[in-house]
């Protein structure tokens, strides 16, 4: 049954209605056919009775009340899925954009997703080596996870997001496992972005394991909201069907944000927090937590969003709702930056909550969670003896506080800076971790006990 | 009843609009379209009726059939609950996850308990007895740890008529008949119906006068939780508060945990499940999960339970506190309850208040946290219900609407500190902006519990804890040298207190849960040592010897060293204290 309307009631931004449609089910997709043949998709997003409100994939450019044809497809936004998908690029609505002609299977899958059931998740335990060491020894990324990067306006966030990427390895049981893949969606990024990563991920030779869904930063902003999902929904096809470990980058999920807030708006909603939607914080939800393993299936969805903080403030509705949704966050931190310092990760707000269970003996090695904690509450206090070392100068400081200055500066240079092709074993990372501790009074070192300091400082 | 029908005129997303509504009442229940949603009627208008839709709307169309059922949103009470995991309406996830798989469809229906399963049940009235509401009438053994007692439903009393023999029935079995004055029969089954949003009636409210014993240190001596009371914890994300809650509703001494998990993250659930059935609780040496409900409304599942979902949890605590159980339900977190409610606010188009929260966000916290109570119950026992809800503030900024307006409501207010979780000080509550409105309390329960009274000892810590972030003030603008040797002293005990007292760590075996006789002890321990340290003070020996690296060091590592079953270790401890003081001093006397 394919009923085609010719009249349209209003048009407003990426917003239609029309009036006098009967049997338009909530959420279904519409096709719009302005009078010059162009075709743009669009979704049922409101019903009033027999009046509809229509949100536009794409532009309304052009669009008269009369002569555009609306139809209804009776179904909700799917896309076809297989494993043809690997290796290929896909606009914000999952449309081939590289030439390789249409992908065809006889599954489609809603872009929507459904919940994971919670009793069928597996709970996440299993490293992932990034061979960054601030990374693995401190907010230690585990299979299955959702950590975002928080960053700011011209960060090395891309940089970052490429080496984890290429130095990613997923440790099973000792054995690297090979059934990995990447979903990358670019939600709204400068087209040299884009290329930016492309190249890398060439360079890096995963391309045929490779899923690219681009939404430029000048391409329809209806767009940006429908490619994060067709990212994830590919992810969840991967990891539950196909049993891969599948790693997600996303960026940026600010201009995600800032569609959905125009959208809103659109909508005449009442806005909660900087003129964002109410519903930012499910909105977010059904996105990150998409990630997780299950129970029934082999393969894991990873998720590392990348945001940039808006003026870096970390608590703006953007970061501050993702954080209390994704489990952790690595702070990109512009001091760190403006020292010279890469990766410029703020590891003192960095967090990964899942690591507790993912690290440490059998996983890791043994001293690791209470090195991790030592080298945080060290550094800490580093920023306190900063701070007063401005004061007083760091002559008057007393021998025990020099230490920690010493700790800190040696920290920042030998543990955090490192090469972007640089690729430090975990275990690399630990050693690392004792040399610096040894540089402190031993009785600062309250969260190691004495039999670790035993094996691993011996001799002092 | 059930053949009222009206039909979907509107859809917006989880809130539709019926018309021929006319027959509705508010708050019913209702069945949505040919996949039977399940709704509950907010507003009725004329011939319109507004619905809440607990279940995602997409493939919706007008026209479509709206379903009455002619009850408001209630739950099934009965055994069954305990270390299971529903949804916010009382779904159960497992059964959901044996039909549909691994993700959760619309349209699963009404299921809640398993009528299946056969329970062993005593029964304890005889025909001719007349009972009365909230009367135990018999029990089932739910599981090792929990007697399950089943109270004569409100509604139904008088005189008993039939009578079934003990054995194994399931829930939907008439076990009892009961003829009231005007001769109705109401059968009495193991499971009885309760409307959520309606607080179940108690004889009366008693005072509240014990604490829950949490064997948290901070919490115990510093800001205790009562039974039968409200706590608060806001904090914002990373400062762990979920793992705060984890750790009370392991070690809490309630007899029943509801755990609400409240537009959370699903990974924090499945932890849940993973580890409670493997968590041995310290007094029974059974599972923790025997008496543990757990709810689940991720954040990505439907925005409408998760309003439902809070009053789902504080129904089924209200539920064993008749049995005569204490209770602590978790609600984790209120913010996003209270999200729920902003959001389906501003799908109705009402006037927003504050941040966009609807104005009666104050009145719907209230009649939350006034359900928490110690109380006589209708079947002659004392039971309670205690509620520790978490508070995701935006941004971490405790003046927003929905921190200031539970702060008002509850008595012990746990501040999370971003700063002290930056330093990986856990569990992160800011001594300075804490409170518990129940410290008094703590007086006479210790004097009844270990003779003697210790708020003394604990006001005189929290006063040293107060002195010395005044001290760092100074601290921070002129070094710590400057400082008179009493007052560097008490920078140091104040850290002995934060370090080897205050912080407790979650994933010791010994540290994770302290008895409270070995709480006490280790506070005395760190008097001791401030006293001993002052007197030598007071003697003129410089603070550098006073402050001796390996004694502190061997004092904050007492919570790790000394196991908490050998309490003798700390009095030696305590001879290692003052025999190194009397040999200081002995030394700069001679």
């Amino acid at each position: 049954m394919k009923k085609e309307y010719l009249k349209l009631d209003k048009v407003e931004g990426a917003l239609i209605e029309l009036s006098d449609v009967h049997g338009v089910k909530y959420g279904e997709v519409v096709e719009v056919e302005n009078n010059l043949g162009e075709k743009v998709l669009g979704r049922v997003i409101k019903i009033y009775k027999n009046r509809v409100v229509i949100q536009i994939f794409g532009t309304t450019l052009g669009m008269s009340i009369n002569n555009t044809k609306v139809s209804f497809k009776g179904k909700p936004f799917e896309i076809p899925l297989s494993k043809d998908i690997l290796g290929r690029v896909f606009n914000g609505v999952g449309i081939p954009i590289d030439g390789g002609g249409d992908i065809y299977s006889d599954k489609f899958y809603n872009v929507n997703g459904r919940p994971i059931n919670p009793v069928s998740r597996e709970y996440p335990r299993d490293y992932i080596q990034t061979g960054i060491s601030s990374i693995d020894a401190l907010t230690t990324l585990i299979r299955g996870q959702k950590l975002p990067i928080f960053s700011g306006a011209g960060l090395p966030h891309n940089e970052l997001a490429a080496q984890i990427v290429r130095q990613a390895k997923i440790k099973s049981h000792g054995n690297e496992s090979s059934n990995f893949s990447i979903v990358f969606a670019a939600i709204g990024v400068k087209r040299d972005e884009a290329f930016y990563f492309t190249e890398e991920f060439r360079k890096a030779g995963v391309q045929d394991r490779l899923i690219m869904y681009l939404n430029y930063a000048d391409d329809p902003i209806m767009e940006r909201i429908i490619a994060p999902k067709c990212a994830l929904t590919a992810a969840e096809y991967l990891a539950f069907e196909e049993n891969q470990h599948v790693l997600v980058i996303m960026t940026d999920i600010t201009s995600y944000c800032e569609a959905l807030r125009e959208i809103s708006s659109l909508r005449e909603e009442v806005p909660s927090r900087k003129g964002y939607p109410g519903y930012l914080y499910s909105d977010l939800a059904s996105l990150y937590e998409r990630a997780g393993m299950t129970k029934d299936a082999e393969g894991s969805v990873t998720l590392i969003p990348i945001l940039t903080m808006p003026n870096d403030d970390i608590t703006h509705p953007i970061p501050d709702l993702t954080g209390y949704i994704t489990e952790g966050q690595i702070v990109l931190s512009r001091d760190l930056y403006q020292k010279g310092i890469y990766p410029p990760i703020d590891v003192l707000p960095s967090l990964s909550r899942l690591m507790k269970d993912g690290i440490g003996e059998g996983f890791t090695r043994g001293d690791h969670p209470d090195v991790a904690n030592q080298l945080f509450s060290a550094y800490s206090k580093v920023q306190d003896i900063r701070a007063l070392a401005q004061i007083v100068g760091e002559d008057d400081l007393s021998d025990k506080d020099k230490k920690y200055l010493e700790f800190g500066n040696a920290f920042e240079e030998r543990f955090l800076t490192q090469d972007l092709y640089d690729s430090r074993d975990m275990l690399d990372t630990l050693n690392i971790s004792w040399e610096l501790l040894r540089i402190l009074p031993k009785d600062e070192l309250d969260r190691l006990s004495p039999e670790l300091i035993e094996k691993y400082m011996p001799g002092d | 009843m059930e053949n009222i029908r009206g039909k979907v005129a509107a859809i917006n997303g989880p809130v539709i609009v019926g018309e021929n509504m006319t027959g509705f009442k508010m708050r019913e229940m209702v069945l949505v379209g040919h996949k039977k949603l399940i709704g509950e009627i907010i507003s009725i208008d004329g011939d319109l009726g507004t619905i809440q839709v607990y279940e995602e709307t997409e493939g919706l169309t007008v026209g479509e059939d709206i379903r009455s059922t002619g009850k408001p949103l209630s739950l099934k009470l009965g055994p069954g609950l305990l270390g299971n995991m529903f949804d916010g309406i009382e779904r159960p996830l497992n059964r959901i996850r044996d039909e549909f798989g691994t993700f959760i469809p619309e349209g699963i229906g009404l299921i809640s308990l398993d009528e299946e399963k056969l329970w062993d049940v005593s029964l304890n009235v005889k025909p001719g007895d007349y009972v009365k509401e909230g009367q135990v009438f018999g029990s089932v053994q739910e599981t090792p740890l929990i007697n399950h007692k089943l109270l004569v439903p409100i509604g139904a009393k008088g005189k008993v008529i039939k009578v079934e023999k003990d054995g194994k029935y399931n829930i939907n079995h008439t076990l009892v008949e009961v003829e009231d004055e005007s001769g109705n029969i109401h059968e009495l089954k193991m499971y009885q119906e309760w409307p959520v949003r309606i607080a179940r009636p108690v004889d009366r409210r008693l005072p509240i006068g014990k604490i829950l014993i949490t064997g948290q240190r901070v919490l115990d001596i510093f800001f205790p939780i009562a039974k039968g009371g409200t706590a608060a914890i806001p904090g914002g994300f990373g400062t762990g508060k979920t793992m705060l809650q984890h750790q009370l509703a392991k070690w809490s001494d309630a007899d029943i945990i509801i755990y609400v998990g409240c537009g959370e993250r699903g990974n924090e659930m499945t932890e849940v499940l993973e580890d409670f059935p493997k968590l041995i609780d310290p007094k029974t040496n059974r599972p923790l999960m025997e008496r543990t409900v757990l709810i689940a409304n991720t954040s990505n599942m439907p925005v409408a339970a998760r309003e439902a979902s809070i009053y789902t949890g504080i129904t089924m605590a209200e539920y064993y506190r008749d049995m005569g159980y204490n209770v602590a339900i978790m609600a984790d977190s209120t913010s996003r309850w209270a999200e729920a409610l902003r959001e389906i606010s501003g799908r109705l188009e009402e006037m927003p208040a504050e941040e966009g929260y609807p104005a009666y966000l104050q009145s719907r916290l209230a009649q939350f946290y006034e359900r928490a109570g110690y109380v006589n119950t209708l079947s002659g026992e004392e039971g309670s219900v205690t509620i520790i809800g978490a508070v995701s503030p935006a941004g971490g900024d405790f003046s927003e609407p929905v921190t200031e307006n539970t702060r008002r409501l509850v008595n012990v207010f746990l501040g999370l500190d971003r700063e002290l979780a930056y330093s990986r000080h856990y569990p992160s509550i800011n001594w300075l902006n804490s409170y518990s409105g129940y410290a008094d309390m703590l007086k006479s329960y210790y004097e009844s519990m270990i003779h003697e009274d210790i708020s003394p000892l604990r006001a005189k810590m929290l006063r040293l804890l107060f002195e010395e972030s005044k001290l760092q003030d100074v601290v921070a603008l002129v070094g710590e040298d400057v400082l008179p040797d009493e007052q560097r002293l008490i920078l140091e005990i104040a850290r002995v207190i934060k370090v080897g007292y205050l912080q407790q760590n979650a994933f010791h075996k010994e540290d994770t849960y302290v008895p409270l006789k070995k709480q006490v002890e280790m506070l005395k321990t760190i008097d001791l040592l401030y006293e001993r340290g002052l007197s030598a003070i007071k003697k003129k020996i410089p603070i550098s010897k006073v402050r001796d690296g390996e004694l502190y060091d061997k004092v904050m590592k007492m919570k790790y060293t000394i196991p908490n079953d050998r309490l003798e270790d700390i009095d030696e401890l305590k001879n290692i204290i003052n025999e190194f003081y009397d040999e200081l001093e002995s030394y700069y006397s001679s």
